[in-house]
């Protein structure tokens, strides 16, 4: 073998600098975003077309705000049931016990395996079905009253919504460790006890992003529940440029609530994922 | 639990059994354990030896055989002459009476240090949280841990976190302790810190069931040393005896091979 009696070359020089590569194409890239987006902005602003001064009056119309409420009213409700179904559907489905796993399991599969749409008629015609509910010789309920329209689509989307939050909870539970169900059983607590204190605030570092995929999802899918004439919010946008035929900017006045509720739910996940990240190795920083 | 009288002992296993299929991993297993006495079981992996320490406090279910700890029969009670089974919230309380460490430490890693200790006294106890906090500090002082109490889990060395865990299962103010295998998964450098903590727990009296391979430990504080091996006790003796004179030859290859 050669003896080297000089160092290597990085070393022999004084001071070594460090040249970042160039990166061109991304330099490119960020030129046509630019690019594209001036231009995008400059039509949006100088089309006349787009009506915005229509669009700043109904932004706030009464009937504009009035189905936004109910949009909010089914989400919310709706995202409800859907959450503690979801809870208990999964905690079937981790069950001991056979019947419960198999029952979770049907409800999961019919849930999933209908649309959404079918369930939300089906749940508006049920007093075809069932015109009265009750126990047998006890008192009877007219479901022909209880069953309004927004009442149906809260429920039509609050079952279903349980199917997948189901899905989404038992992956939660189950992402936690084993250990520490035995640490919280071998410290004296009962099965709920280790659920609710140490595994449930565990896994909903697991389950809340898809939570709120799922809700914001929820939000607009709460636009079908117009089939059933519930005056939502793209319902009430829709009747308004049924008469005036202001299509365009009854459309951007919806989009523009959706968007603004999609960001309020967002910051609302930023701030949950970050306190049930707690002591987690990959914290949530602060913004 | 009621306490029973001193002369009673704190553990009585009588005939265990268990197994897992067909693989039968406690072959009617006997264990009696004085109140303060310190037993170490060590033995291969697969003996049984960490089973039958999960057996005491019904982590595992037994097929066979019953359990008395300190006079009362575990999972069930006895009503005119007859055995039943306890409800889960009663079988659940049982074990609180009875510490567990466990080899993974098991912390909880959503709350910290003095959360991990607080969390069993005010959940299943009902302790107020100024008293369970209070306790607290005190416990992690005394496993050398003054000044983490802020701490997550993740932010704790390993050895840390085995002091944690054993201060979250002395907050139960438990009458007896068990320990599965709780320097394993430690770096070599960290097992002192956790051996001196248990050293301390056996000065102050505690009954301590410890399933180990740090012989130097057993030599050192159990007061007997039970060898188990294919889901039996193979031998147990003191431990001066037991290391300087094993009398089954199957001992005497396990020592030869850890030693």
């Amino acid at each position: 073998m050669r003896i080297v009696d000089s160092p290597p070359a990085l070393m022999r020089g004084h001071t070594s600098r460090i040249v970042q590569p160039k990166r061109t194409a991304q330099k490119v890239a960020v030129a046509l975003a630019t690019v594209l987006l001036l231009a995008l902005a400059w039509s949006v602003a100088t089309n006349q077309r787009f009506r915005w001064d229509v669009v700043a009056s109904y932004l706030f119309s009464p009937d504009i705000l009035h189905g936004l409420m109910l949009t909010l009213e089914i989400t919310v409700c709706a995202m409800a049931i859907g959450v503690i179904g979801g809870l208990l559907l999964a905690l079937m489905r981790l069950s001991s016990n056979r019947f419960l796993r198999l029952v979770s399991s049907a409800y999961i599969w019919f849930f999933r395996g209908t649309p959404v749409l079918v369930q939300l008629l089906f749940w508006f015609n049920i007093q075809a079905l069932y015109p009265h509910i009750g126990l047998p010789f006890g008192p009877q309920l007219n479901l022909n009253a209880i069953i309004t329209p927004v009442i149906a689509a809260i429920i039509g989307l609050g079952f279903n919504e349980a199917a997948y939050m189901a899905e989404i909870t038992r992956a939660g539970i189950s992402a936690i460790d084993h250990g520490q169900g035995e640490a919280a059983k071998a410290l004296g607590m009962t099965r709920a006890e280790s659920l609710r204190h140490i595994v449930l605030p565990q896994a909903m570092r697991v389950i809340i992003p898809p939570t709120a995929n799922e809700t914001i999802g929820l939000l607009k899918t709460s636009s079908i529940a117009s089939v059933i004439a519930v005056t939502e919010l793209l319902y009430s946008a829709q009747l308004i440029y049924a008469v005036n035929y202001l299509t365009i900017p009854l459309l951007v006045v919806a989009s523009i609530w959706y968007l603004a509720i999609t960001t309020v739910l967002s910051t609302g996940q930023h701030y949950l994922e970050r306190h049930f990240s707690k002591g987690a190795v990959h914290a949530i920083r602060r913004t | 639990m009621r306490s029973a009288a001193p002369d009673i002992p704190m553990v009585e296993a009588l005939n265990l059994r268990k197994s897992y299929g067909k693989h039968v991993v406690l072959k009617d297993v006997s264990l009696t354990v004085a109140r303060g006495e310190v037993v170490c079981i060590i033995g291969p992996s697969g003996s049984g030896k960490s089973t039958l320490l999960r057996c005491l406090n019904r982590l595992e279910e037994i097929e066979a055989g019953e359990i008395v700890i300190d006079g009362a029969l575990i999972g069930y009670q006895e009503k005119e002459n007859r055995l039943h089974a306890l409800a889960e919230k009663a079988a659940c309380r049982q074990r609180a009476a009875i510490g567990m460490v466990f080899q993974r430490f098991n912390l909880f890693p959503h709350l910290t240090a003095l959360d991990n200790v607080m969390v069993a006294p005010m959940r299943v106890r009902g302790v107020p949280r100024a008293d369970a906090a209070k306790r607290g500090r005190t416990l992690l002082a005394r496993v050398g841990l003054a000044g983490k109490e802020g701490h997550y889990p993740s932010m704790l060395s390993g050895g840390q976190q085995q002091r944690v865990a054993i201060a979250r299962a002395l907050a139960m103010e438990p009458k007896l302790m068990l320990f599965d295998e709780p320097t394993s998964a430690l770096d070599p450098e960290l097992v002192g810190e956790v051996l001196e903590v248990m050293r301390e727990l056996v000065a102050s009296g505690m009954t301590m069931v410890v399933v180990t391979h740090e012989m130097g430990f057993a030599r050192d504080v159990a007061d007997r040393v039970i060898f188990m091996e294919d889901g039996a006790i193979v031998e147990e003796g003191k431990p001066l005896a037991f290391f300087s004179a094993p009398v089954e030859a199957r001992t005497r290859s396990f020592l030869a091979r850890v030693a």
